[in-house]
């Protein structure tokens, strides 16, 4: 393999948070200054309250008008902050699986598949495959309220790595998962992240996942009280 | 987000606008002819002559009197009931039952209620019926006065049965965003009874919450023309009923004396509502010493049983109401005092059925096409408004504005307005007349609903890569699919029930299921007014059905949506 070229692609695949500062009510709540590389995963901790998620939203385009921000956050060689949304290609993963409760999982997967896919067969067989991917190929039809948490949580990621996202943000995912649980969904979601080789955000206040991550860890916000 | 694109500005701003601009011209139009003012009927000066007029009319003050009166009195006496009925049941499963029974209620137009309950109480009503002879001894219906007492008191008792349902319905809606269990546990645990516990720790945030809705009843109590026509005294009538009638009376120079007693209508609701306020001023004040006093009540079994039983009685008995519609509709020869017809006939509405096309299509025109651009206007200002935002005061104001104001403090210069331009009597006209009050309510219905919307789902949908046009009309409609359905089953009741709107913008060629019934109610042919009450009522007690049927159908293989 041309070991050059791939670092070249890279280092181009990078997400680049540049002077990025989000403040509320003219109080700075974090200042950050970060290359997340390809595959890598940054860790965000701080307390609740601090403003971390304002950061995904920020990235994520969806940073409520009530927060100044200003910074330049540039995602594969783009500077996508002031993009829509919908054009940043930043796959967001909550602490709920968040799966649209009036489609079945089929629906809900191939809502996230690009329009680029063409032909009902060629989406649809893209949806199973990525089905028996997770481990779970007989679920398509099932309407999403009756899985199990582990079984959302799943259908969440692939949900998201359908939608062949450039970077990863991720909001805390693993906190409403029980401890084995956990363990499992961790691997499976950085596993998928380094095999997608995407730089990825976590925001958590969980050590275990951050040492998970294996990547660099920012703090921020004062420990306050505590 | 700051800057917000013009188009986006127009849209959110079209729903207040539809309501502001003609409530504003017709408050103009109103009172420029109060004083002397409409060049169409010959008015060139500005005077005080209309004043002069309105005050020489005989048995005035008994009318503004009245007006006051029932204004004030239903408004507290729903109150009470609805506040009585939270304090003893909040937090119980009783609560969750009474809005499946009271949702329905909502649906009910005012005439057809006041109708039922006309049927009931009248001296040859279902109740006499089902009382005599064997406990009153009465062969023949006793000639007294109950329906169209002098006093209003049947008038008041109609309204009551109607706003209590509404009220405890908008509690339902505020109650959520209160720490009710945690505060009976601490109030309990103080010692407190269950009603004295809500009522020192509960009840006045509660009513701030729900205090532009208790303005609106006395408002509308205050001013109401179609139940007073049915229910209401007649030698004097309240001041709205004298003044429609001016209004419609073929002496055109009585409208000016009309408008005159608009802008005089718009003073006593006034006075009824800073009458309200002073009363809010001694109830706080009551409160206040029992709260010092340490007043307890733990034992309050037996008042929270009445609490309770009230509003489930007034409820029955408009359901009872209706009961009585159906056995008038239907029956033969039915003397005094037997409880049932003695035959049975479908004569009242073959005789109806040939004229009830017409105003029925008109209603259902006015009510699908009211509530469905209301609906769009009010979803296009909730999409476009900033997320997270709480309603501006003024966006607050405009939409509680035909609530508060006396209907015929604007509708009579919309209606010079509507002639002036040509447009009475038409479609277009009457659908805007309608929208006026279709659009509060479903702007009420609707935001809090909007609010609740999870707005990751959206985050998520656009973070996927669909557009925001593709986010919301694939995600956020369809997930509120049943919000949404629910709240154009209340706009379409709202447009069903106009009865003064449809009357001065319809100019009488567009007569609707409720003008006819109240035109009604001044002869005596139970039969036929049966058959238009119970017809009146059928449209939106389906929509209702449908709306909420139709998600249990529609979800049936989604389990979180038909929850």
């Amino acid at each position: 393999m041309d070991n050059g070229a791939r670092q070249g692609a890279k280092a181009d695949a990078s997400l680049d948070l540049r002077a990025v500062r989000i403040a509320l009510n003219g109080q700075a709540l974090l200042q950050l200054e970060h290359t997340v590389a390809p595959g890598e995963i940054l860790t965000v901790m701080g307390p609740s309250g601090s403003g971390k998620s304002s950061l995904l939203a920020y990235i994520g385009g969806f940073l409520d008008p009530a927060f100044t921000a200003r910074g330049e956050v540039w995602l594969g060689g783009r500077k996508i902050d002031g993009r829509p949304a919908s054009d940043r290609h930043c796959g967001l993963l909550f602490q709920d699986a968040l799966l649209f409760p009036h489609m079945n999982v089929g629906q809900n997967l191939a809502f996230a598949l690009p329009s680029a896919v063409r032909g009902r067969q060629t989406r649809q067989e893209e949806v199973r495959r990525v089905l028996r991917q997770i481990g779970l190929p007989d679920i398509e039809k099932r309407d999403p309220a009756t899985l199990s948490g582990g079984q959302k949580a799943r259908v969440a990621l692939a949900r998201t790595l359908l939608s062949r996202p450039d970077a990863m943000l991720l909001d805390e995912p693993f906190s409403s998962l029980d401890a084995d649980l956990r363990t499992a969904m961790r691997d499976l979601t950085f596993g998928a992240i380094r095999q997608a080789g995407i730089p990825a955000i976590l925001v958590t206040h969980d050590k275990v996942d951050a040492e998970a991550a294996r990547g660099p860890v920012v703090t921020i916000g004062e420990p306050g009280i505590a | 987000m700051r800057q917000r694109a013009p188009l986006l500005l127009i849209s959110s701003g079209l729903a207040l606008a539809v309501i502001a601009l003609p409530v504003l011209a017709g408050l103009a139009g109103t009172v420029l002819p109060a004083f002397g003012y409409l060049p169409a009927l010959g008015g060139r000066t500005l005077s005080l002559e209309p004043f002069h007029d309105l005050l020489a009319t005989p048995g005035l003050n008994d009318s503004i009197r009245l007006s006051l009166v029932t204004g004030l009195a239903a408004a507290l006496i729903s109150l009470g009931l609805a506040g009585a009925f939270t304090a003893a049941a909040a937090g119980t499963p009783v609560f969750e039952r009474m809005r499946r029974l009271l949702a329905p209620l909502l649906a009910i137009p005012h005439a057809a209620a006041a109708f039922a309950f006309a049927f009931l109480i009248v001296p040859s009503g279902l109740i006499l019926r089902f009382l005599s002879p064997w406990a009153t001894g009465l062969q023949r219906p006793p000639d007294v006065l109950i329906v169209g007492d002098p006093a209003g008191l049947s008038l008041i008792a109609g309204l009551v049965l109607k706003e209590t349902p509404f009220l405890i319905l908008l509690i339902l809606a505020a109650l959520p965003q209160m720490p009710v269990a945690r505060s009976r546990q601490l109030a309990a645990s103080l010692g407190y009874g269950r009603m004295t516990g809500f009522v020192f720790l509960q009840w006045q945030p509660l009513y701030r919450q729900i205090r532009l809705g208790v303005l609106a009843v006395i408002a509308f109590s205050s001013s109401v023309i179609d139940v007073a026509l049915i229910l209401g005294p007649n030698l004097p009538a309240p001041l709205s009923v004298r003044l429609a009638q001016w209004m419609v009376d073929p002496d055109l120079s009585l409208r000016f004396t009309a408008s005159a007693g608009a802008i005089l209508q718009l003073a006593v609701t006034l006075a009824a509502i800073l009458l309200w306020v002073g009363l809010e001023r001694v109830g706080a004040t009551i409160l206040g010493v029992m709260r010092e006093r340490g007043l307890r009540l733990a034992r309050d079994r037996i008042p929270r049983a009445v609490a309770i039983g009230l509003p489930v009685a007034t409820a029955s008995f408009l359901i009872a109401g209706f009961l009585a519609l159906f056995l008038w509709c239907c029956a033969g020869f039915w003397p005094f005092p037997d409880t049932l017809p003695q035959d049975w006939t479908l004569r009242s509405w073959r005789t109806a059925w040939p004229r009830l096309g017409g105003p029925l299509a008109t209603t259902l025109i006015a009510a699908f096409a009211s509530a469905f651009i209301g609906m769009v206007l009010v979803v296009l200002r909730l999409a476009t408004r900033p997320v997270g935002r709480p309603a501006s005061v003024l966006s607050q104001g405009v939409m509680w504005l035909p609530l508060l104001l006396p209907q015929v403090g604007f509708l009579f210069g919309l209606q010079f307005l509507a002639i002036r331009t040509g447009t009475d009597g038409s479609y277009a006209a009457l659908i805007l007349s309608h929208l006026i009050f279709v659009l509060p309510y479903l702007m009420i219905t609707m935001q809090d609903a909007w609010a609740a919307f999870d707005p990751r789902y959206e985050r998520v949908a656009t973070a996927l890569g669909a557009s925001r046009l593709r986010a919301f009309f694939r995600v956020r409609l369809p997930m509120m699919m049943n919000a949404l359905l629910a709240a154009f089953a209340i706009g379409f009741a709202v447009s069903v029930g106009q009865y003064l709107s449809t009357v001065l913008i319809g100019a009488g060629r567009l007569p609707t299921l409720t003008t006819e019934a109240v035109a009604l109610a001044a002869g005596d042919n139970r039969r036929t007014i049966a058959v238009y009450a119970l017809l009146q009522t059928l449209p939106p007690l389906i929509l209702f059905a449908i709306a909420a049927i139709l998600p249990a159908l529609l979800w049936r293989n989604r389990r979180a949506m038909a929850a």
